[in-house]
């Protein structure tokens, strides 16, 4: 395969990323239920493990290609030319790096806090580790809705038994609608299957062209599955209900990685696949993304409970991602890459903050708290850190994403642009209410005398707070990953040649 | 032979040797019974019995054909069932040793009827000819009406044979009125000889033939519980002993599958567009199991209405009229055995004295009790789902892909919806388990033909979820060398 570049490293490096987790799930299932202590051990040596096999993709990453890289290619089910065929690009490599990080941090902090059934939790979380990379590497159709919809048991199984009072009713609603979505993809995929004469090669596919009518019908197929997983105005409404009711570490896996597989898939599938059907509905995607950057902005102000604001304030960001994928110039598309990577290191740091603090309190309720920072000053000033890269503080890694979304956005439309800056106002006011709220005030009665973070939790919260800063002082480290990946895929979607007008290029150059 | 008139061939008995040994061999297990007081070693025997009926119809594929002048016919097609048979005795059987002296009904006779069933079914299979079809239809269906009732004093299970034999002596009133229509139109009742009647003669818009279409169309539908043809599933899969439930859920239906396709695709396979018929029971199918499922609290009759909305999604390979549909149905048979088995050991564990253990409500806080038999039911239940990566994803996926590829993309998008619908219900089971707490305190009833069993099903279920290209090449080349 020309269009692979296969894995010269002296192991098998993705399948072992993918399958180190299952294999560490399955030595989990066969230690003592009583040695809680030794199963935890093990969790977390497995994902450190995991984490330090992955630092070889980002050491040998070829930036100067488009290429997938690090293949691999086996025949896996002859009967429908059925491929195991892993490899990444610029696109998926910072994904596969979050997720191993982002496991690590999950063992850690739910180290106390999970007390019931710690064996199956810690089986779950691995499985979901192995799945998720498992997604963004695969270059195979088939494969990929494999791991797409394997994740859906342990996911549903960390929301529904680990969760809060209304887990039951998340787990079922996450479940059931990532399902419907899920599966309307397959049928989409079997029509593109047999259209293009048999074969689930991703990149196979993403050569061919296709009647105008056939790839708005798999546009929209395809939209069903990722659209629920963004998730996009108007099918979101199960997210703040998974993301609340989780435990933190469901809350921070769904944060940080699951919701980011849906704008992968656009990037992935429906750009690349259906460049004509995707240009069509640009305008589409677009309303919608601006629908839920401000719809779910201003909910935000309504929250009472932290982990639903969080969980709205995802909306409000994720909205930003779809606008700048859709925008489909180079400035929107990176800056919706990344503005996927700061989201997932920002709003995994705020549950992984607020599951400290939940710890102590077991209430979600903002009422409940109030000068937190003078009984918890480090964890404040950490969680301040967190608001204002959410908020997109310059240095903070919020500012370059999504100063390139709306950059990208404007020279798309001027209107989207306009509307989405004031999305970013909107998320100021709700974030640091919420931060005046938690913080500062008097000091509630619930949260005084209350210790500060230990060390356990401030490790579990470093990385997080390197990250935000490395990418917000010095992008182009991260940037530098996807500039080939994107440009192709650009070339590939914008056959008309459209660019974005050189007054925004070249201010992205300046801003490089 | 020497110099008579008329010669008297004897037919060649090689390929009917399987059931030939079937036969003798249910017969031994019948008088077994006289002789060994443990009836542990009846079963034994049963299965061994089986294994040596499986082991010659495997070796024997030499002498593979047709005989008794096609009214019987050994192919490859007949033997992907026949496999899905006796694996589908064999597992019953595993899980019936404890079950039946739980429920104090541990006779011999059960052994003996399960295989004299089974024997029907594998005459089914083979059945080139509608008589010999309705024959061994009879001995399936007879031997089951009487496990249904086997417990004597239940009014329960007295309730389900007597529904189940009245309503599959009505199916049979269909498929015989069916054949005798068919049979004043052709003047034949051998598969191909009707076939090439109507070829010949060009009745393929004959109306009594679509009549008579309709009428063996409506018998095979009761068999393999089709809606509007269903209302005996699940009366009749409450009260049954739960190994019968499991045994009727997947061999009876699979042999329905088999008799419906060959009858279908070989006597009828000129008349153009008999398909169409289907399309509206399958949808019919899937719409009734998968919703009412949703409000059962019983779980006997929830896998009841699970496997009326599974029925509706096989036809789907029926209804894509090729030979890759025709694959995927008996692919999926296969797959759905495994997992519908599995399920069922896990039922039929909770019944221990004094402990009825079918209610959805005793799955409560399994997890936390029994972790291991809650993990393996969760399996099966995402497998019914069609959840990768288990078998039943597979099955269910090549399904849709050969029905999309005979134009069915509609349907295939109903399919797919209730698909996502049913795993409300399935999922219901794996939250009882998982996220309550203990309610009661539920003993197992564990043995180690039990334990085999669902080893044997939940590998298969995971291992043909994950390699399943060998089963597929299989089922495919089944119905090539066939076809």
């Amino acid at each position: 395969m020309e269009k692979v570049i296969m894995n010269s490293l002296s192991f098998p490096v993705l399948s072992t990323l993918i399958f180190l987790p299952v294999a560490g799930a399955a030595l989990l299932l066969l230690l003592p239920r009583s040695q809680e202590t030794l199963i935890k051990w093990s969790a977390l040596g497995v994902s450190i493990l995991n984490f330090c096999l992955s630092i070889p993709l980002f050491a040998n990453f070829d930036k100067t290609t488009h290429l997938m890289q690090f293949g691999e290619r086996q025949l896996w089910i002859p009967a429908f030319n059925v491929y195991y065929s892993l490899g990444i690009d610029g696109i998926s490599i910072l994904f596969v790096l979050l997720s191993t990080l982002v496991t690590i941090l999950c063992v850690l902090i739910s180290w106390n806090s999970i007390k019931a059934k710690v064996k199956e939790f810690y089986i779950a979380i691995l499985l979901v580790e192995g799945a998720m990379i498992g997604v963004f590497c695969a270059l195979d159709f088939f494969l990929f809705y494999i791991f797409w919809e394997a994740m859906l048991i342990p996911m549903y199984l960390l929301i529904g038994v680990w969760g809060g009072p209304n887990r039951i009713y998340a787990a079922v609603k996450f479940f059931l609608y990532t399902l419907v979505g899920s599966v309307l993809m397959l049928v989409g995929i079997i029509v593109l299957y047999l259209y293009a004469g048999g074969t689930f090669d991703i990149l196979e596919l993403a050569t061919k062209s296709y009647p105008y009518s056939l790839q708005l019908m798999l546009f929209w197929a395809f939209f069903a599955a990722f659209a629920v997983k963004v998730p996009m105005f108007p099918v979101h409404t199960w997210l703040p209900d998974a993301h609340t009711e989780a435990p933190t570490a469901g809350s921070v896996i769904l944060a940080a990685i699951l919701i980011k597989m849906g704008a992968y898939g656009f990037l992935r599938f429906s750009l690349p696949i259906l460049p004509e059907a995707s240009r069509a509905m640009t305008p589409v995607m677009m309303a919608l993304s601006v629908i839920a950057i401000i719809y779910g902005g201003v909910i935000c102000l309504a929250q009472t409970d932290l982990k639903r604001l969080i969980a709205y304030s995802s909306v409000s960001h994720m909205g930003f991602v779809t606008l700048g994928i859709f925008a489909l110039n180079a400035q929107g598309m990176e800056g919706g890459i990344l503005q996927m990577i700061n989201h997932g290191i920002v709003t995994g740091a705020l549950f992984l903050s607020i599951g400290a603090i939940y710890d102590r309190t077991h209430t979600r309720q903002i009422a409940d708290y109030g000068g937190v920072a003078s009984v918890m000053p480090t964890y404040a000033a950490m969680f301040m850190v967190f608001t204002l890269a959410s908020i997109g503080l310059p240095s903070t890694n919020g500012f370059v994403g999504e100063f390139l979304i709306i950059l990208g956005g404007f020279a798309s439309n001027q209107w989207a642009g306009v509307l989405a800056a004031t999305g970013i106002i909107i998320g100021a006011g709700y974030m640091l209410w919420l931060y005046q709220r938690v913080f500062f005030t008097a000091t509630n009665q619930k949260v005084a005398g209350l210790g500060d973070i230990n060390g356990r939790e401030f490790i579990t919260l470093l990385p997080m707070l390197v990250l935000i800063f490395w990418i917000g002082i010095y992008p182009n480290a991260f940037l530098g990953f996807m500039h080939q990946s994107v440009s192709h895929l650009l070339d590939r979607v914008n056959t008309g040649g459209i660019n974005g007008p050189s007054v925004a290029k070249n201010i992205t150059e300046i801003l490089r | 032979m020497t110099g008579g008139l008329m010669p008297l061939a004897m037919p060649d008995l090689r390929p009917v040797l399987p059931e030939l040994l079937m036969t003798a061999l249910a017969l031994m297990i019948l008088l077994a019974d006289l002789i060994f007081k443990r009836k542990e070693t009846i079963a034994f025997l049963s299965v061994v019995s089986v294994i040596i009926v499986a082991y010659v119809a495997l070796m024997q594929t030499g002498w593979m054909g047709a005989t008794f002048n096609g009214m019987f016919i050994s192919d490859s097609y007949s033997m992907f069932f026949k496999i899905i048979f006796f694996l589908n005795v064999i597992l019953t059987i595993l899980i019936s040793i404890r079950y039946i002296a739980v429920e104090k009904v541990n006779l011999g006779e059960y052994y003996s009827l399960i295989l004299f069933s089974t024997l029907g079914m594998m005459i089914m299979a083979s059945a080139g000819d509608l008589i010999v079809l309705y024959l061994g239809l009879e001995l399936m269906a007879l031997s089951t009406y009487i496990l249904a009732g086997f417990l004597r004093h239940d009014m329960k299970s007295n309730e389900a044979a007597m529904k189940y034999f009245l309503l599959g002596a009505f199916a049979s009133a269909f498929l015989l009125y069916g054949t005798s229509m068919v049979y004043g139109l052709t003047g034949t009742t051998g598969l191909k000889g009707i076939s090439a009647y109507i070829t010949a003669h060009g009745l393929a818009k004959n109306p009594v033939l679509i009549l008579s279409m309709i009428f063996i169309g409506v018998a095979f539908s009761f068999k393999i519980a089709a809606a509007p043809f269903h209302m005996w599933a699940p009366d009749a899969y409450e009260g049954a002993p739960t190994s019968i439930t499991a045994f009727m859920s997947v061999g009876p239906k699979a042999a329905g599958f088999a008799v419906l396709a060959r009858v279908f695709l070989t006597a009828f396979g000129h008349v153009a567009d008999w398909q169409q018929l289907l399309v509206p029971v399958s949808i019919l199918t899937m719409a009734v199991g998968n919703i009412v499922a949703i409000s059962q609290t019983n779980i006997k009759r929830m896998l009841a209405y699970s496997s009326i909305a599974h029925a509706g999604y096989a036809l789907l390979g029926l209804i894509a009229r090729s030979p890759d549909g025709l694959a995927s149905l008996m692919n999926y048979m296969l797959i759905y055995g495994f997992m519908n088995m599995g399920a069922f050991a896990v039922i039929i564990m909770l019944r221990s004295e004094g402990f009825k253990g079918d209610n959805i409500a005793d799955y409560e806080g399994l997890a936390k009790t029994h972790p291991v038999a809650a993990a393996l039911m969760l399996v099966f239940m995402f497998s019914l789902t069609g959840i990768p990566p288990t078998a039943g994803f597979m099955g269910k996926f090549y399904l849709f892909m050969s029905a999309i590829n005979s134009g069915y993309t509609g349907l295939v998008i109903v399919a797919v919806i209730f698909s996502a619908i049913s795993a409300y219900f399935y999922l219901r089971i794996v939250m009882y388990m998982y996220m309550r707490e203990p309610g009661g305190d539920v003993q197992l009833t564990t043995s180690p033909s039990i334990s085999l069993a669902l080893a044997i099903t939940a590998v298969a279920v995971i291992a043909i979820g994950v390699l399943p290209g060998a089963l597929f090449k299989l089922a495919g080349l089944a119905v090539v060398n066939s076809f």
